[in-house]
C-alpha cells in the first residue's frame, strides 16, 4: 500500500469519526433545547425517573456494597506492607466518594439504563412507532428523548449519592466486624476525612454520566438501522459508547476538580 | 386535493422516486399499487414529510405540504401503518386516543376515552379490549386498532400502508370493508398503497400504478382491466412475463 493511500484512509477515518462526534454533539444540543421547550411530556418524564432511578438502586446499590468491602480489604493488606493500615476509612471513603462511586453506578446506568432506552427506541424505530408519533403531532424528541435525559441528569447523582454511602457503609463492616477497627472511630474518620469538594465533585460527575448515559442510549436508538440486526447494533453502539465516555469524562472531570 | 408534482427521492445512490407526479382529488380513495421497492411507501411518507423529497412539489389543497405550521398540517391526516404501529408501553384505549390527550386537540381524559371506546367499536372491536396492551391482541385486532387510531381525530385525510399485509383472506375483507365504509361515512381523502388485488378493487375510486419510482398508469379503477397498460395488466395478473422484472 502506497503512503498515499494510507494518508488518505487514515483522513477519511478521521472524518468519519469527526462527523459522528458532530452528530453526537448536535443531537445533545437538540435534547437540551427540546428539553427547555414545550410542550413537556410529566407522565413520560415520571415513568422515566421510575425507571432510570428507582429501578436502578439495587444494582447500584449492591456493586456499591461489594466494592466498598473489597477496598477495604484491599486497603488493609497493601497498607500493611508499609505500617499503613489505619488509613482504611480515609481511603474507603475518598476512593468510593471521589472515583469508584459515581464511575461504578454510571457505568451500572450504561449497562441497565443506555442498553434498554437503545434497544426500546430503536424497536419503536423499526416497528414504525416513532413515524406514527410525528403523525400524531408528537415530537419524537420531546416525548421520548427529553424525558429520559432529564430523568437520568437528575436522579443519577442521586443514585450515586446513595451508592457512596453504600460503599462506605461496605467498607465499614468489613473493617469492623473482620478487620478489627473500633466502630465509632471509623465513622468520625471517614466524616472528618471527607471535604465538600468531593461530595461536590461526585455528585457533578453522576449528572454528568447519567446525561451521558441516556444521550448515548437514545442517539443510538433514534439512529438504529433496520431489523433485529439493526436493533442489536444500537444497544450494543450505545452501551460500548457510554461506557466509554463515562471513563473519559470521569478523567476530564477529575482533572478539572482535583487537578487545579 | 393532494398533488404530488415530478417528486424525486435517492437513497445514496438508490433512486426511489424519479419524477412522481400524481393528483388525489379530495374526498376520493386512490389507491397506489405496485411491486415492493418501487416507492409507494416513500410517496406517502413524502406528504406527511416523514421522508424530505430531493426535489419536486407537493401540495394539499393548494397549499405547499411542508411550509405553515406542522402540527395543524399533522391533525388533518389519520394513517395506518402497516404493522399497526402501537405503542408497546400504553393500553389500547390510550393508543386510539393518542392525539386526544395531548397537544392542541386535548380533551378531558374522560371524554378521549370515550372517544377512543366509540371508535373501537366503529372497528367492530368491544370496549373490554380498551384496557388490554396491544401486544395482547391478535394481528387482525391490532391492524383494527391502528385503524381506530387513525380515525379517532376525524381527519379529512388517511393514508393506509398496506392495511391487509400479514392477515388472513377473511381478516383481509374485513379490513377492506371498514376502510370503504370509513371512508365514504367521514367524506375523507384516502390515499392507500398496497400489493393486494382484493383490498385494490374493494378500496379504491382510483388506482395508480407506480414502477420504477414514476406512475405507469392511472385511472378510475373500472378501467383497470382494461388500460391496455402492459405494467398494469402485468401487475394485476400477477404473471412473471412482462415488462417487470420478476426478479428485482
Amino acid at each position: 500500500m502506497s503512503p498515499l493511500t494510507l494518508l488518505a484512509r487514515l483522513g477519511r477515518s478521521t472524518l468519519a469519526a469527526l462527523a459522528a462526534v458532530g452528530r453526537v454533539v448536535l443531537f445533545a444540543a437538540s435534547t437540551f433545547s427540546h428539553m427547555l421547550r414545550p410542550p413537556f411530556y410529566p407522565r413520560e418524564f415520571l415513568i422515566a425517573l421510575l425507571n432510570v432511578g428507582w429501578l436502578s438502586l439495587p444494582v447500584v446499590g449492591l456493586t456499591a456494597v461489594f466494592t466498598g468491602g473489597a477496598l477495604a480489604l484491599q486497603i488493609y493488606s497493601g497498607g500493611a506492607r508499609f505500617n499503613a493500615e489505619a488509613v482504611v476509612p480515609q481511603i474507603v471513603a475518598i476512593g468510593m466518594v471521589r472515583e469508584l462511586g459515581p464511575v461504578l453506578a454510571g457505568l451500572m446506568i450504561a449497562a441497565r439504563v443506555t442498553s434498554s432506552i437503545a434497544a426500546e427506541i430503536a424497536t419503536m424505530k423499526v416497528t414504525e412507532q416513532i413515524d406514527a408519533l410525528v403523525t400524531l403531532s408528537t415530537h419524537p424528541m420531546k416525548y421520548l428523548v427529553a424525558p429520559r435525559v432529564l430523568a437520568a441528569l437528575l436522579t443519577v447523582p442521586a443514585l450515586v449519592a446513595v451508592g457512596d454511602i453504600i460503599g462506605i457503609a461496605g467498607g465499614y463492616v468489613v473493617s469492623t466486624q473482620s478487620l478489627g477497627f473500633n466502630p465509632a472511630a471509623y465513622l468520625k474518620n471517614t466524616v472528618d476525612f471527607l471535604e465538600l469538594r468531593d461530595v461536590i465533585s461526585s455528585l457533578c460527575k453522576g449528572a454528568a454520566f447519567g446525561t451521558i448515559a441516556a444521550i448515548m442510549g437514545c442517539y443510538y436508538g433514534m439512529t438504529s438501522g433496520r431489523g433485529a440486526q439493526g436493533v442489536g447494533r444500537a444497544t450494543k453502539g450505545s452501551v460500548e459508547a457510554a461506557a466509554v465516555l463515562i471513563l473519559a469524562a470521569n478523567f476530564a472531570l477529575t482533572g478539572v476538580f482535583f487537578s487545579l | 386535493m393532494i398533488r404530488l408534482q415530478n417528486v424525486h427521492k435517492s437513497f445514496g445512490d438508490n433512486t426511489v422516486l424519479r419524477g412522481l407526479s400524481l393528483e388525489i382529488p379530495k374526498g376520493t380513495s386512490m389507491v397506489i399499487i405496485g411491486g415492493s421497492g418501487t416507492g409507494k411507501s416513500v410517496a406517502l411518507k413524502s406528504v406527511l414529510g416523514l421522508i424530505q423529497p430531493d426535489s419536486g412539489e407537493i401540495h394539499v389543497d393548494g397549499k405547499p405540504a411542508h411550509q405553515g405550521d406542522r402540527d395543524a398540517f399533522l391533525a388533518r391526516f389519520g394513517m395506518l401503518f402497516q404493522g399497526a404501529a402501537l405503542f408497546d408501553s400504553l393500553p389500547v384505549w390510550q393508543n386510539v386516543a393518542f392525539r386526544l390527550l395531548r397537544g392542541s386537540l386535548k380533551r378531558p381524559k374522560d371524554e378521549a376515552r370515550a372517544i377512543a371506546i366509540e371508535k373501537l367499536r366503529r372497528v367492530g372491536l368491544k370496549a373490554d379490549v380498551a384496557d388490554r396492551l396491544p401486544a395482547e391482541l391478535s394481528g387482525g385486532m391490532q391492524k383494527r386498532v391502528g385503524l381506530a387510531r387513525a380515525i379517532a381525530a376525524d381527519p379529512e385525510i388517511i393514508f393506509f400502508d398496506e392495511p391487509t399485509t400479514g392477515l388472513d383472506p377473511i381478516m383481509s375483507g374485513v379490513i377492506n370493508d371498514l376502510i370503504r365504509e370509513i371512508v365514504v361515512e367521514m367524506g375523507a381523502t384516502a390515499m392507500t398503497i398496497t400489493h393486494d388485488m382484493t383490498s385494490v378493487r374493494a378500496i379504491a375510486d382510483n388506482v395508480a400504478m407506480l414502477h420504477e419510482g414514476v406512475i405507469k398508469w392511472t385511472g378510475p379503477v373500472a378501467d383497470m382491466d382494461t388500460s391496455g397498460d402492459p405494467h398494469l395488466d402485468q401487475f394485476i395478473h400477477g404473471r412473471a412475463d412482462g415488462p417487470i422484472e420478476a426478479v428485482r
